[in-house]
């Protein structure tokens, strides 16, 4: 057993993580907010370069041949750096939709009573037992979506259940994400001084911080073995885990940040905004501990 | 990131399973909870038979006696006889996880022949003296003063939550040597025979009714100068190395009993129908994700020390804190799947709840545990 990291791994997620810093740094974020419903071809064009849409493609179908660990340390880079757009079902739509692996076309699919950058995208990943085709004119309402990076469309008639790799992957995001605003908060707590002194030295500030890495960390253990495993009560696991780690952070961190945390000009809001989103993304809350607690009887 | 075992590893867990099976049932009933040189029988006969197979010390190096068993054989070992219904580490636990340890470290040739062996065989049994009643969190604070005497140190003082005390032939135990210095500085490491005059042990009654701890008040207690363990006035950094094996995989066999736990609170929640209650069922549908979490934590952990050459990583830290909380959330929900017979002491559960609220105080109280992670893990700024 050796649960951690390979040095591939590491290499896998340092290139990524330095792709994104080149191509969506702080400025390009916050020019994504100004210019809502929009995304980055070229970016995405990149990533299909980078092999992120077809990372677990066969080398044999052009594809990078890697598995569901390596799928989720990109996502948790991607969530990190709130990288917007219909990431995931363009993932699974890669060897399926002509396009996506490359980057070329961007996929997105419906998941529950909504679908993400309707607008924006080509094509539609038809959940695994729905016919393939789109939406009617008219057939799905627009919705003013909370989060600025993620246009939402609300569906005629919920989707069926999505692929237990929409929890998967959405949990990897909300894990980058969690670590994200951990990093932020100490940063601020280390630099903000009040009562002359910064408050990262203050035990009730720490405190926040110290639970926002626990509450991370043991997310990234869930969301890891999840990946490797792939079981159905390890991913749902690891998706409870994750969303209360991401939405929980971001909201610690917004409290860290004091009055600026409550600014648009602040990036806190983004990631919480973005964590309630993909929180609603695949299975809810309740049913998944409906979920866990009907495999503690069946185990026992 | 793997989490298959090797052959290597399988095969070791395959070895340990046939001899539990095959030794399990040759051990004597289990004494009652308050019958104290009973206990120490039973947990010194379990050390023997696991030094008689070989497995006493598994984690400790080969030049101290120990298996050098990897951290992953270590955890495998851990689990197995918790799912096999081993005997825990008991009256040796100090032995075997702090003093035996700290000794091997930091201790002379001559300090390691004499007291690693008998810890290895279940022949001494070893407690603690380090928290003092003005010294918990803040143990670098401790007052029991040790003069220098000649070739021994005459210590006078009080020591508080020492487990096993009764039936300890030695104790670690951490005296000031020199008042003048700053705190962590004037501390020193001593083995204290426990049938020296002047040492007193009063038990300690915990909210759970029972003396799993004493007190112990030390009247001029003549100790060696040789039975210190590691340079005057260096006992600080000594004790550390100690601490620090407490946080490695202490909790391993619990986090497995706490997740067969959920599952005996599962179905007896379906035989009487509190199961009907959702906020019941949601809640150990969380718990359940919460200690698989926990037990992947685990392992994470473990691979991390392996890699490092068995120095426990900051991981520590981080599963202390949430398995203290998770464990009392796990009893919690116990008394509400047992309801009125939550009030019931007899029950297991019951008795497991009361004991479960010093999860977050002993070896460190969650509040210092944010503290550690906040400034060593986090770096941030020392202060109030």
């Amino acid at each position: 057993m050796h649960f951690q990291l390979t040095e591939d791994q590491r290499a896998l997620q340092a290139g990524m993580r330095e792709l994104l810093a080149g191509r969506f740094g702080r400025d390009t974020l916050r020019a994504a907010v100004d210019a809502p419903g929009t995304l980055d071809r070229g970016l995405w064009r990149k990533l299909g370069e980078a092999g992120f849409f077809a990372l677990r493609l066969p080398e044999d179908e052009g594809g990078v041949g890697l598995g569901l660990p390596e799928a989720v340390l990109l996502f948790e880079e991607a969530g990190r750096a709130l990288l917007p757009g219909p990431l995931i079902a363009t993932h699974l739509a890669a060897g399926v939709v002509k396009g996506a692996a490359d980057g070329s076309v961007i996929v997105t699919q419906p998941d529950g009573a909504l679908v993400e950058w309707y607008e924006a995208a080509d094509a539609l990943l038809p959940p695994a037992d729905t016919a393939e085709g789109g939406f009617a004119d008219g057939a799905l309402t627009p919705v003013r979506s909370v989060d600025p990076l993620t246009p939402l469309h609300r569906l005629p008639e919920p989707a069926p259940a999505a692929d237990p790799l929409v929890g998967l992957l959405t949990a990897a995001e909300q894990l980058g994400s969690a670590a994200r605003t951990t990093e932020m908060a100490v940063q601020y707590a280390r630099e903000r001084e009040q009562f002359g002194a910064a408050i990262g030295s203050f035990q009730a500030v720490k405190h926040l911080c110290a639970q926002m890495l626990a509450r991370t960390e043991l997310a990234r253990s869930a969301v890891y073995a999840a990946a490797v495993t792939c079981e159905a009560a390890d991913i749902a696991g690891a998706k409870l885990l994750a969303d209360e780690a991401a939405v929980r952070c971001a909201r610690d961190c917004l409290q860290v940040h004091g009055g600026m945390g409550f600014t648009w000009e602040a990036d806190v809001h983004l990631h919480l905004k973005r964590a309630w989103v993909r929180k609603e993304r695949w299975v809810s809350e309740g049913a998944l501990t409906e979920l866990l607690a009907e495999l503690l009887v069946e185990v026992g | 990131m793997d989490l298959t075992y090797t052959e290597e590893e399988e095969e070791f867990r395959a070895r340990l399973r046939e001899w539990l099976g095959q030794v399990l049932p040759t051990l004597p009933p289990k004494p009652d909870p308050n019958d104290w040189p009973g206990r120490r029988a039973y947990d010194m006969g379990w050390q023997r038979r696991l030094y008689d197979a070989g497995y006493a010390g598994l984690h400790w190096p080969v030049d101290a006696g120990g298996q050098g068993a990897t951290p992953t054989q270590h955890l495998i070992f851990l689990e197995e006889t918790e799912k096999a219904g081993a005997p825990y580490v008991g009256a040796n636990f100090v032995g075997l996880l702090h003093a035996g340890p700290t000794i091997a470290a930091e201790g002379t040739p001559g300090q390691r022949a004499r007291w690693l062996p008998p810890i290895l065989r279940g022949d001494e049994v070893w407690c603690q003296g380090f928290s003092e009643p003005d010294a918990g969190s803040d143990l670098a604070a401790l007052r029991t003063k040790a003069a220098r005497d000649g070739d021994e140190y005459v210590i006078t003082g009080s020591k508080i939550w020492t487990s096993h005390a009764e039936v300890a032939d030695w104790c670690e135990l951490l005296v000031r040597t020199d008042p003048d210095a700053p705190k962590h500085r004037g501390i020193s490491w001593l083995a204290m025979p426990m049938d020296a005059p002047g040492v007193t042990i009063r038990p300690l009654r915990t909210l759970a009714g029972s003396t799993e701890f004493a007190e112990m008040f030390l009247d001029e207690v003549r100790v060696p100068v040789a039975n210190r363990v590691g340079a005057e006035n260096d006992g600080w950094r000594v004790t550390m190395v100690t601490l620090s094996f407490e946080r490695g995989t202490a909790f391993v066999g619990e986090v497995v009993a706490c997740r067969r736990t959920l599952t005996a609170l599962a179905d007896a929640a379906r035989k009487n129908g509190r199961w009907d209650d959702p906020v019941l069922r949601r809640k150990l549908g969380l718990l359940s994700a919460e200690f698989a979490a926990l037990w992947r934590l685990t392992q994470w952990n473990v691979s991390e020390s392996e890699a490092t050459g068995g120095v426990p990583g900051t991981g520590g830290s981080v599963f202390k804190l949430r398995y203290s909380h998770a464990r009392q959330e796990l009893y919690d929900t116990a008394a509400e799947v047992l309801g009125a017979g939550s009030l019931d002491v007899d029950h297991e559960w019951v008795l497991d709840r009361l004991s479960s609220l010093s999860y977050t105080i002993a070896a460190g109280t969650s509040q210092i545990q944010q503290n550690i992670i906040a400034e060593r893990i986090l770096g941030l700024p020392k202060g109030r």
